[in-house]
């Protein structure tokens, strides 16, 4: 039986109780921060959008009826339609399966990536130290926006393209911050205790110092996902990430940019999307930060 | 069991040890104590692999061939180390059973399980402690768990390198009572670095003195207690020991 | 008049089980002397030393009837006036160097540091200034220490640079929590020394917590046996042999000596006190 007793138990009798209470009390000091749940709210809602959006969605994100277009805000177009007469609602609906897709993708590809970089970087220190930070740095002294947009420009435009540049260009926060982590425990006994008992330097970095840098880099990635939307929707904007007739947030700004001043929901209601996801990840970052901060953690 | 001959240590052109010798034997134990910064960490560290660089003889265990060295794995098997600060020498996100079944992992044991248990019970922590976070535990319990760790690999060779100088009074005499133990039962062979001369006199069998990275003297533990080290350093730690 | 008198100091952390006092209701008051404060691993020997300097880690919180320091009540001050105390009125020395300084930066710098946040001294003085002190802690050669990382120091050199750190600043009321616990008997005696100066000439007011109980009995004017969060006894300095608590005799029983010839020493039962 899972009861809070038994969750919070000092002493855990298997190994399984034990990483379900430090998970229990995780997830209870989560609730205790209003803001960080209505972050989780709003995450909760961007994840259930797009998992049921062709059935959320009054009408098809991609054909419009032209006799329709540039409709304001009604009971038929809760937020109006756009140039080609398309239902607005339903394109920001589907969006959000756009955005989430270029959000997974980017943290899949760019947290393990910095964070391997980070850890071998700080632990074996030394030239390993210096080419990896150098390259970090080349990369860093770039704008992410800049960046993303030259590697768009190479590899041509496309969601795919977007993607894998907006990778690249965010992994190297999460290198530096791996690495300033690891500096400061490099030198403790308890990896010299691991070294003595003969641990390969594979198995040091992957099991005893990547956990200890990983709740510095979920808190950054979810505190980053805001920065990766208005990224991934600038692209979108400048017409280099998805292209027409996908239903991007930020190629729908751009495309309603044209008529601001007349129809103004055009670009106003995608953009208040982007504006409410991404304060959803700052506050569930926020939170997250609070909770995960190790120097909450007592020793004594 | 430990055969230490001419060992020097630099740093960045700074000696701190010079041409240090000593010896020993199967189930004995041996201190090292002496002035602070002397270079007594440093002989453990080079004795524990940890070092990249020296010169001179070191022997440890089944080893006769000094021509080819140990290899991490190998040594980890004859000698393990116990460190001062049991604040710092565990790992702050991994249970008791993880840390001491890492070593087990390591080297391929099987039956992990029992053998975690009986470690528990040979240190004299209860097991319903198995599954906890380092800080739920006390000083002298974190020490109990490092002891624990070391002897995993069941090495014949314990390194200690002020293993009680953290901890109060009375854990300090239950650690001090269990390491005695764990020796008679074992046949453990201790080098044990302390600045605490009672100490070296309740567990040791013969001390080195250092003083600036050089053995200044070497004795056994009756001219200890009867005050009759040879050394004027030797002396002066005697003195100030015993009257302040 | 007393430097600081302390009354019915409580700490409270909240825990999954209650809320639980780790300090309760300590009361002791301290001239320009040296107090000493023994006692077993958590007793709240640490805690009180951070209570008193406004240092009790985040959920901790700290009450008490009285804190007085130098006419001063501690108990409203902001964070802004309490780190303006530290350092320049009152310091502590904390108990574990390796944590205690940042691991990244050269022990040189982060003395400078220390003088840097309190003082008004120049570049050129505050490194004399450092060496200097360095020295007084007995550090040979102190110019190839001051350029060391923390982690390439040794453990007793490392609680020195703490105590160097501190006694730069000369201040009014200091702390020491375990500062000699890695010194060899030689060293620590004259690092005592310089606290023991700081004491006679400048009038300072020392705590020092320690859990070497023959140094403490010979070296401090008073001393308070802490158990639990409570002072379970006062002795005055030399009469650590005539306790009158089991506890505070069986602390004293379980320490080895010089001419140990027990198998087994004595360890403290917790059941019966
Ligand atoms: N990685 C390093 N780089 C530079 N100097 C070092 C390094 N490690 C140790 N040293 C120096 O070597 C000397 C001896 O250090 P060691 O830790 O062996 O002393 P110790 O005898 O253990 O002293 P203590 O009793 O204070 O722990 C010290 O002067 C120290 O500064
Ligand atoms: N952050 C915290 N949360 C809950 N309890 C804590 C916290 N920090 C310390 N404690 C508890 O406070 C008590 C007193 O701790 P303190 O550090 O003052 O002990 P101490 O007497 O200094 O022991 P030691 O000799 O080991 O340094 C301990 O029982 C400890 O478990
Ligand atoms: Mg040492
Ligand atoms: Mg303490």
């Amino acid at each position: 039986m899972i009861t809070r007793g038994w969750l919070l138990s000092d002493d855990p009798e298997t190994r399984m109780q034990a990483r379900l209470g430090v998970s229990y009390r995780l997830a209870r000091d989560l609730m205790r921060n209003p803001l960080a749940m209505v972050g989780l709210m709003i995450i909760l809602a961007l994840l259930l959008v797009a998992a049921f959006a062709p059935w959320l969605a009054p009408y098809s994100p991609v054909e419009g009826t032209l006799a329709d277009r540039l409709q304001p805000p009604s009971a038929a177009h809760w937020m109006g339609t756009d140039e080609l007469g398309r239902d607005i609602l339903s394109r920001v609906i589907y969006g959000a399966r756009i955005t989430l897709m270029i959000v997974l993708l980017v943290a899949i590809i760019s947290a393990p990536l910095g964070l391997l970089i980070g850890t071998v970087a700080g632990y074996f220190g030394g030239w390993v130290d210096r080419v990896l930070m150098g390259l970090t740095d080349i990369f860093l002294s770039l704008p992410r926006l800049v960046l993303a947009l030259a590697f768009v420009a190479a590899l041509g435009p496309g969601i795919e393209n977007a993607v894998i540049a907006i990778a690249i260009a965010a992994w190297p926060v999460y290198a530096r911050i791996a690495r300033a982590e690891v500096l400061t425990f490099r030198n403790s006994e308890f990896l010299d205790a691991i070294r003595m008992q003969g641990a390969s330097r594979l198995r040091i970095i992957a099991r005893h110092v990547m956990p200890l840098c990983i709740s510095s880099t979920i808190v950054r990635v979810t505190l980053d996902m805001a920065g990766i939307i208005l990224t991934a929707a600038g692209l979108g904007f400048l017409g280099l990430g998805a292209q027409p007739p996908l239903p991007e947030w930020g190629a729908m700004i751009s495309r309603g940019r044209s008529f601001i001043l007349d129809q103004w929901w055009v670009a106003t209601m995608p953009g208040f999307a982007i504006v409410i996801v991404s304060l959803g990840f700052c506050l569930f970052g926020d939170g997250l930060r609070d909770v995960l901060d190790p120097k909450q953690r007592s020793r004594g | 069991m430990i055969h230490v001959k001419d060992l020097s240590v630099s740093f960045s052109d700074v000696r701190v040890l010079h041409d240090v010798s000593f010896d020993v034997a199967t189930g004995e134990s041996f201190a090292l104590v002496g002035e602070s910064g002397s270079g007594k960490s440093t002989i453990l560290k080079a004795l524990a692999g940890q070092l990249p660089a020296f010169t001179g003889t070191l022997r440890i265990g089944e080893d006769n061939d000094t021509d080819r060295p140990f290899s991490a794995r190998d040594r980890a098997r004859q000698v393990q180390m116990v460190f001062q600060d049991p604040y710092g020498s565990l790992h702050p996100r991994r249970t008791i059973d993880d840390t001491l079944n890492e070593p087990l992992l390591i080297h391929g044991l099987p039956d992990r399980d029992s053998k975690v248990i009986a470690m528990l019970d040979a240190v004299g922590l209860p097991r319903r402690f198995r599954f906890r976070l380092p800080h739920q535990l006390s000083g002298g319990q974190r020490q109990r768990v490092a002891i624990a760790r070391a002897l995993m690999l069941n090495p014949p060779v314990l390194l200690l390198d002020e293993p009680t100088s953290a901890l109060d009074v009375s854990v300090q005499a239950e650690i001090l009572n269990l390491l005695k133990s764990l020796r008679e039962e074992k046949n453990l062979t201790f080098l044990l670095v302390t600045h605490d001369l009672p100490v070296v006199s309740f567990l040791c069998d013969r001390l080195a003195i250092l003083h600036a990275g050089r053995i200044v003297e070497t004795a056994n533990t009756e001219a200890l207690r009867s005050g009759q080290l040879s050394s004027s350093y030797g002396q002066e730690l005697f003195q100030r020991s015993v009257y302040g | 008049m007393s430097l600081l008198s302390v009354e019915n100091l409580r700490v409270t952390f909240p825990t999954d089980h209650g809320p639980a006092d780790v300090v309760r209701g300590l009361s002791f008051t301290l001239g320009r002397e040296r107090l000493g404060i023994v006692g077993e691993s958590g007793s709240g020997k640490s805690m009180t030393g951070r209570a008193i300097m406004g240092l009790v880690p985040a959920p901790g919180k700290v009450t008490a009837d009285q804190l007085m320091f130098n006419g001063k009540d501690l108990r409203g001050l902001s964070e802004d006036e309490r780190r303006d105390l530290r350092g320049t009125a009152m310091s502590m020395v904390l108990q574990d160097p390796k944590f205690s300084l940042n691991p990244v930066i050269r022990i040189g710098e982060q003395i400078e540091e220390a003088m840097a946040v309190h003082g008004t001294l120049g570049r050129r003085e505050r490194r004399e200034r450092a060496l200097e002190a360095l020295t007084a802690v007995r550090i040979k050669d102190p110019e190839r220490v001051a350029r060391l990382f923390p982690h390439e120091v040794s453990g007793g050199m490392g609680q020195r640079v703490m105590i160097a750190m501190m006694v730069v600043l000369e201040p009014a009321l200091m702390i020491a929590d375990e500062p000699t616990s890695a010194l060899d008997v030689s060293v620590r005696g004259q690092v005592l020394d310089i606290l023991a100066d700081l004491v006679s000439r400048r009038g300072m007011g020392l705590i020092l917590i320690s859990h070497d109980l023959n140094m403490v009995a010979r070296w401090c004017d008073r001393i308070l046996v802490m158990y639990r969060g409570e002072i379970v006894e006062e002795i005055a300095s030399g009469a650590l042999m005539d306790a009158q608590h089991p506890y505070t005799r069986g602390l004293v029983a379980s320490l080895p000596t010089i001419d140990e010839t027990r198998d087994r020493l004595p360890v403290l039962d917790r059941g019966k006190l």
